[in-house]
């Protein structure tokens, strides 16, 4: 079989994934609702300002959501599964619940030939096994840092403190 | 700014290198350059959520969201065309209930987004954007009008093929895919960095649609097919009852 093969999402992009509530998986300001935040930046430390980021998710008990309404969210089901593109300075923000141990992670942007898959990690006192397989400098680039009100991820594209990003076995590169 | 002939050069020079899918580091498509991973991707064994895609209902969909020729009060200009296919896992197991997402320039090869200052008509009527699900065979199909190809900055007189956005989900989440259809025999195809970073001619193959007349209506619309294969899944069977 030939997999299709990824593609940019181009600079328009705009046009076709952004939905109002994409990036509010909780409406902000619940009491339980945390921020995931941070900026996309390129090899040149510039903030990436068309970039979409998604994450999916555990929901705070470790269960993966299997409900659909991400797209038209009622704001009471928590569906896992958010849309977020970033602003003119590399910025993106989701409202969201805390999972266990990760948030899955997808990078899109203009200028990203193919969409790159990651990890934002909860930061935790014991290393999971595939976090404890990576050298400590390169670990660290998946791991949130906890703000008062929520965690932090930056994703580097490239160059110094460059993410880590992921391949899946069966997949073709 | 380098011509058509400096562009042309790179790829020749980059031609089969690589393997299906495409070069993130290319450097014939000048905005890759300081947004491609320098590191090897690391391989990871899916875990917990990773081995689901989120679900979308028709809660989330509306059916007339794949006619993107009724968006607007009258008729899109343009060569009217529906485009369907299957989305398949690595296994041939269709993808069921699953969302479909395009967006695309108008006939002119105008987008409805502020960044296009392509001096091509905006269509009041087509907007470009639409979505789907799949049904119990992982069928999608869309109607809307073919799209025109249209001039980009990349290098001077740089022209995109004819080309559909779509974004796909799998069954989990690692057959995450957004990629662009296109149209066959395109004369652009050979001068485009974007089309041109798969540099397996093969694998670029899996990105055309055909014409299918089966699939026209008789005076109403042209017809065309394209088939989605996404990478394997990694659930088991097991897991698949939970």
């Amino acid at each position: 079989m030939t997999y299709a093969p990824g593609q940019t999402v181009g600079p328009f992009f705009h046009l076709g994934l952004p939905y109002a509530g994409d990036n509010e998986l909780v409406p902000p300001g619940r009491p339980d609702a945390v921020r995931l935040h941070g900026r996309v930046l390129d090899g040149q430390g510039n903030g990436v300002p068309d970039a979409v980021i998604e994450i999916w998710q555990a929901d705070p008990s470790g269960a993966v959501p299997r409900v659909g309404g991400s797209i038209k969210r009622d704001g009471w089901t928590f569906t896992g599964w958010g849309r977020a593109q970033t602003d003119p300075d590399g910025h993106y923000w989701f409202s969201t619940l805390e999972p266990p141990s990760f948030f899955a992670v997808t990078v899109f942007a203009r200028g990203l030939l193919d969409r790159l898959f990651t990890r934002a990690y909860l930061p935790a006192e014991q290393l999971d096994a595939f976090l404890g397989g990576l050298p400590p400098e390169r670990r660290d680039t998946l791991i949130t840092t906890r703000e008062q009100r929520g965690l932090r991820f930056d994703i580097r594209l490239q160059g110094e403190g460059e993410t880590v990003f992921l391949t899946f076995p069966g997949q073709a590169t | 700014m380098e011509t058509q002939a400096d562009i042309s050069r790179e790829i020749a020079e980059l031609r089969g290198r690589g393997g299906p899918q495409p070069q993130l580091d290319y450097p014939p498509y000048r905005s890759s350059v300081l947004r491609h991973p320098t590191k090897d991707l690391v391989l990871a064994d899916p875990e917990g959520v990773e081995l689901w895609a989120p679900c979308f209902s028709s809660r989330d969909v509306a059916a007339d969201e794949a006619d993107l020729t009724i968006q607007r009060a009258g008729e899109p200009l343009g060569e009217r065309m529906v485009v369907t296919g299957r989305v398949l896992d690595g296994q041939g197991n269709p993808v069921r209930h699953q969302l479909v997402e395009i967006w695309q320039a108008n006939a002119s090869g105008r987008y409805w987004h502020q960044r296009d200052q392509h001096p091509a008509p905006l269509d009041p009527n087509f907007v470009g954007a639409g979505r789907c699900l799949t049904d119990e065979n992982g069928t999608y199909r869309f109607q809307t009008i073919k799209p025109g190809p249209y001039p980009w900055r990349n290098h001077l007189n740089a022209w995109r093929p004819a080309h559909i956005h779509f974004s796909l989900f799998g069954t989990d989440f690692t057959q995450r895919l957004v990629t662009q259809m296109y149209f066959p025999n395109d004369p652009l195809f050979d001068l485009d960095p974007i089309y041109q970073s798969i540099t397996d001619p093969k694998a670029r193959e899996a990105l055309l649609a055909s014409y299918d007349h089966e699939l026209t209506t008789p005076e109403y619309s042209l017809g065309y097919r394209w088939d989605i294969v996404l990478t394997g899944t990694h659930r088991t069977p097991l897991e698949d009852q939970q």
